[in-house]
This record gives C-alpha cells, structure tokens and sequence, in this order.
C-alpha cells in the first residue's frame, strides 16, 4: 500500500472504530441491576471494541485490496484459479497415504484416548452426518431448511418412544426412525413445494418451532419438557458392556454411519437424482423445460436429507439415554446450517472438515465455547461475503471443449 | 361478553405492535428482496436500549414522561444505527450475489446479534419498567381497555398514517418507490439506490425499535431471545398481507393479533406460537400472494 492510501486506511478505520464504539455503548458499556437499582459501567469493554474494530477494518481495508490485485492476476496471467486445497485433495498421491492416516488414526483413536474423548469424537461424527444429510437439501438442492432439527428430533423420539411402550430395540428402531424422520421430511415438503428460496427457509423455521412446541407440550405423547430417560444403549449381540467399552462400540457405529453417508452422498452427487438437483438450484425454469419433475426432485430432496438425521437422531438418543425438548432448538439447525455453510455446500471433504472444526474447537478451547453461538453467526456472515463456495470448493464435473490443434 | 371485547383488545394491541415490526420487514423486502432476518434483533436491541436509558436515567434522579420520551429517542437512534450498519457489512456486498448468499449471511447476523446482547449483557429476563403514563380519562373503561393498550393502539395509529405520508408524498418516498419497482432504472434516473436502501433500513429499524418500547412495556420484561419469535410473527404478518406491501403489512399483524388472541382465549394458551407458524403455512399453501398482495410470474 502507498503511503497516502495508508494514511487514508488508518483515517477509515479510525472513523469506523469509533462508529462501533458509538454502536456498542450502551448494550457492551452500561449494565444495570434492576434488581439492585445498581449500574456497572464497563469502560474496558469500549477500548476493546475500539481497538478490536480498528484492527479488523484495517485488516479488512487490506485485504479488499489484496483481493483486487490478485484477481488482476490471475486475468493477465491467464491461470485457472485452481484453489490450493483442491489442488492437494486432487494429488493421488498425497491423498492415499493422507486418507490412510485418517484411517489409521481413526481406528486408534479410542483405545488411546480417554472416554471423555471418545464421546466428543462420536459427537463431531454425528455433525458430520448430519451435515453431509443437510448438505444434500442446501447445498445441491439449494433449499434452505431452517427445520433440520425436526426430522433429528424425529428420530431420536422414534426410537425412545418405541422403546419406553413396545421395548423395541436400538437395530429395529433405527431402520424405523430413520422412516420417520423420512415421512416427516416429505409431509412438510408437500406443503412448501411451490414455494421459493426465501418463503421456504421461514416455513421449515416455523416447522422446526412447532415440532419444539408440540414436543414440550403434548405431555401424554412425548412426557413434555421433563423427556424420557433410560433410553438404552445399542446392544451387540446380547453383550454386556460398561460405559466405556459402550462408548468405543458407538464410536465404531458412528465411523460406520459416516462411511456409508459419505458413500451414499458421494455416489447421489453425480447421479441421475443428484444433477437433477443441481439443476434444480441453478434454475428452475430451465430445469422443468429440460423434462425434470421439479416436485418429484424436490421430494426427493427433502426426503433423502431428513432421512440421515433421523439415523443420527436414534443414535443420538441411544447415545446420550435421554432425551427433551431442549436438544432440539433453533440454535441446532443454525449450527448444522453454520457446518454446511463453513465447510462449502456441495463439498463432501468440506463439510467433514467443517463439522470437526465446529464441534471441536469449542469443545477443546474452553474459554471459547462461550463465544460458540456468537461465532457460528459471524462465519455464516463472513463465509457468504469472503468465500460463498466455503472452505473446500465443490467440484463439479465439468466438461471443456478443446480445439484440434491442443 | 367482557372476556370477548377484552380478547379484542388484546388482539388490537399484539396486532399493533406485530405491524409495527412487519413494516420494516415488508418495506425491506419491497426493496431488495431479502427476508432480514436480523429485524427482529434489531427490535430487542431497541427494547434493550430503551431499557439501559431507562435505567440509567431513573437511577440519577430524572422521572415521568421524560424519562419515556428519552428512552424511546435513544432506543430509536440506536435501532436505526445497528439496521444502518447491518445492511452495510451484511447484505450491501451480497447484493449482486445469488438470493441464498443473503438470506444465509441474515441468519447469521440475526444468531450474531441475539448473542451478542447475550454475552454483552445477561440470559435472563430482566423487568421492564412500565413506562407509559397513566391515563385519568380511560378511567371507566378499564374493564376491558388499560391505558397501556390504549397508547399502543392510538401510538401505532399516528405512526401508520406519518408512514403513508412519507411513501406517498415524499421525495424520498417516491424514490423509495421507484427503487421498489425497479432498481436499475431508477438509477437510471437519477436515484441513488443505495441511500434509497439505508433509508428504507433506518425507518424499518426506527419502527421496530418504537415497537420494542411500547411491547416491552406492555409485557413487563424483555430478554434476548425475544427478537427471534416477534420476528417471525412479524414476517408471518407481512407474508399474510402480502409482502411488499405496506397496507397489506398493517392488515395482516391485525388479523394475526385477533388469531392468537382468539386462539389463546378459546383454545390453548399453551401453544400461542404455533398459531402463528400455522396461519403462515396455511397462507402460504392457498395464497401466496397474501391477502394484498400481487401475484407476480416468475422471469425466465
């Protein structure tokens, strides 16, 4: 940067800082005890903001710049723009030996590593599946669904209301939870079908609420808020286990699920069902005069996602043995939608990155998982500004044409 | 007989306050297309500030009415400052972007927004003074409307009819149109459509803040997350009289306010939400369009 255009970035963002602390002050600075008819004033939490917001506006300032410069660059010199990640993940060689890590480490994992651990690793897998589920509605159907916590919520009812009035086990329970989460996905898709992006996203919403409401309030079918505990593990062959060998059985379960959902999704991506999809997000219109039936895709659509987290649902009442109202909020779909968004819709690789970071960082920095929530909004803002396509882009499958003489 | 007229009072008021937040929601789609889903956060930011005004003014000895009217100021500028700022870091640079893009980074700053005051300040629900005077003159009917009711209806009243002034009479109104319409060609003629946007944000927000004020005071206590479901009742309400439409907006919060109000009266109050969310989808199915609305065909 030269100097003058320095001189004008550090006059910006100091205006901008102070627009900010401006903007804060009364919500950060003042806080009062209605109680106690008492004010704290927290004048530290000004000088942060200050100098926090000025920190990142320069930064951003320079960055906006780098950017410019950058795509100037790439238009003279005429590359493609490959992404450096895709790039490596496209590299056999160093792919194999990476995924024979992972698969390696994976399989060590919980007999290394204490209980605590593996539960939070079976948790980070659960988001992977329920990520790659969601993935499949957002990001190749481009159907946003702000309800995702229903058909999860579906399934780990399922399997704990079966349980509790017919003892049916955890391995009928999620084929059976999974079906429900299935039809719950299709009757709330009948409805919305007509509807566009932006109707759909407050629909599912409001759906997502009122499965919470009926489920805290409908005291004879679902016990209310107080739940239903004493959900029991999944069994293996009649074996006994204690916690701890049942914890590494669920994680073995989980790595399972996660390959067969990979597998699945991986194959859905370029199949007949899956470029319909993709079509269907790009344009509608086009995609119905090309002969696709907009509502049997759409059901599809709806139906194939709700059905992953219905599975995650059963194992996650099995896992946790009780379940109520309070696991299935709002919040849960946003921090499914924040994974699918970090790590880049359409992306398989992605998305398991992104739901390990999600999952993990909070739970490791501990000071930070205060900040959870509060960060899922900002990456959800951030991403769409910065990098739309997320952390790993999707590919798709493209198709160049060449001249002879190449 | 007295149960019922005092079921439509408290029908009039929650549909008051719901179109006080379904105009911001309503004039911002009418713009540019986007759900803002932060509108509703603006609205309990404004109901916080109000609150920390009102504290902080009380506690040094100030009482009465301008206690009110200071708070209701401060609160209003806040609002409109954080609707301002949303709209420039949020949605302005996803303005050319494909329609998930915002609607995606309006949820985030809607999860942002409702975090942030909770970090910042406290999770649990503080009171809320009852800032709106007494009034003497409604003394013999107060069976069935408080004064508290009746300033909110009268104060939504005033605030309709200024609007439909602004919109139609005024040259930032007609430019607010003209963008609405169509915003390349009001460029065209001249229309600076971003400031036309900001405009319509600073008014949406001014709204909503007025809204928080008077519901704040009508409830008696105000959290975080009271944002969330306002801001969804509201929507509903501006999707029921057909979004884009300011009338349309004012009609449905009514019809809306008289639906929970009957419904928790006559059915259940235990599921006043789903009132709402189901009204929505049943909207939704028959007319899209909403009540006012019109039906527009898609462009190839």
């Amino acid at each position: 940067m030269h100097a003058t255009k320095f001189m004008e970035g550090l006059k910006q963002s100091t205006i901008i800082a102070l627009w900010f602390m401006f903007l804060t002050f009364p919500v950060m600075a003042i806080r009062v005890n209605t109680i106690e008819n008492t004010i704290e004033w927290r004048w530290m939490n000004m000088l942060y903001v200050g100098c926090g917001s000025f920190i990142l506006s320069f930064l951003w300032r320079y960055l906006a710049a780098k950017k410019i410069t950058t795509k100037k660059l790439f238009l003279k010199d005429g590359l493609d723009g490959r992404p450096l990640m895709q790039a490596l993940l496209g590299e056999r060689r160093l792919f194999l030996p990476a995924l024979g890590i992972v698969a390696v480490s994976a399989l060590l994992f919980p007999f290394v590593f204490s209980t605590y651990q593996t539960n939070i690793m079976t948790t980070a897998l659960m988001y992977v599946v329920l990520g790659l589920g969601l993935n499949i509605v957002v990001g190749q159907a481009g159907l946003l669904n702000l309800g995702y916590v229903a058909f999860y919520a579906a399934g780990a009812y399922t399997y704990a209301l079966l349980n509790y009035h017919f003892g049916v086990g955890f391995w009928l329970a999620l084929p059976l939870g999974a079906l429900s989460a299935t039809i719950l996905g299709i009757l709330l898709a009948l409805p919305v079908l007509r509807l566009r992006g932006d109707y759909l996203a407050i629909v599912t919403l409001g759906f997502g609420e009122i499965t919470r409401i009926i489920l805290e309030n409908w005291n004879e079918f679902s016990f209310g808020p107080s739940g239903i505990s004493g959900i029991p593990r999944p069994g293996l062959f009649g074996m006994e286990m204690d916690i701890h060998e049942a914890t590494i059985y669920l994680y073995f379960l989980m790595i399972i699920l996660c390959l067969i959902t990979i597998f699945v999704v991986n194959r859905l991506q370029n199949s007949r069902i899956g470029r319909a999809l993709i079509a269907l997000r790009e344009d509608e219109i086009a995609c119905q005069a090309m002969g696709i039936d907009k509502t049997r895709v759409k059901l599809t659509a709806f139906a194939l996602g709700s059905t992953w987290a219905g599975l995650v649902g059963v194992i996650f009442a099995a896992k946790t043995t009780f379940i109520n109202p309070a696991s299935f909020t709002f919040l849960e779909s946003a921090m499914i939608l924040s994974i699918v968004v970090l790590g880049g819709m359409g992306s398989i690789t992605g998305i398991i990155i992104g739901a390990f970071l999600l999952i993990l960082l909070p739970e490791y920095l501990r000071a930070f998982s205060d900040y959870r929530m509060l960060l899922f909004g900002l990456i959800m803002v951030v991403m769409m500004i910065y990098r739309p396509q997320g952390i790993i882009t999707g590919v798709r499958r493209t198709y160049e044409f060449h001249r002879e003489e190449k | 007989m007295d149960f019922f007229s005092e079921l439509c009072v408290g029908g009039l008021t929650r549909g008051s306050i719901y179109a006080l937040i379904a105009l911001g929601y309503t004039m911002v789609y009418g713009i540019i297309e986007l759900i803002n889903f932060a509108h509703g956060e603006i609205y309990m930011i404004g109901a916080f500030t109000a609150l920390i005004m009102a504290s902080v003014l009380t506690m040094s000895g100030m009482s009465g009415i301008s206690v009110l009217i200071l708070a209701a100021v401060v609160a209003v500028i806040y609002s409109a400052a954080y609707g301002f700022t949303v709209e420039k870091v949020a949605y302005r640079p996803l303005r050319q972007a494909p329609r998930l893009s915002p609607l995606i980074s309006a949820i985030g700053m809607s999860i942002f927004l409702q975090n942030y005051v909770l970090i910042a300040q406290t999770s649990d629900f503080l009171p809320f003074p009852n800032l709106l005077p007494e009034l003497e003159f409604l003394e013999p009917y107060t069976s069935f409307i408080g004064s508290t009711e009746f300033i909110i209806i009268v104060t939504t009243a005033v605030i309709m009819v200024l609007l439909t002034i602004l919109i139609k009479f005024t040259r930032m109104g007609k430019a607010m149109r003209a963008t609405a319409q169509d915003r390349d060609m009001a460029m065209l003629v001249g229309v600076n459509a971003n400031r036309v946007i900001s405009n319509t944000f600073i008014i949406g927000s001014s709204l909503a803040a007025i809204g928080g004020v008077l519901i704040a005071s009508h409830i008696g206590r105000i959290n975080f997350y009271i944002g969330f479901i306002a801001g969804i009742k509201a929507f509903t309400a501006a999707v029921l009289g057909g979004i884009g439409s300011i009338p349309g907006a004012v009609l449905g919060a009514l019809v809306l306010g008289f639906t929970e109000s009957f419904g928790t009266g006559y059915v259940s109050s235990d599921y006043e939400d789903v009132f709402a969310f189901v009204l929505l989808i049943l909207i939704l199915i028959f007319k899209p369009s909403g009540l006012l609305g019109h039906t527009t065909s898609q462009k190839v």
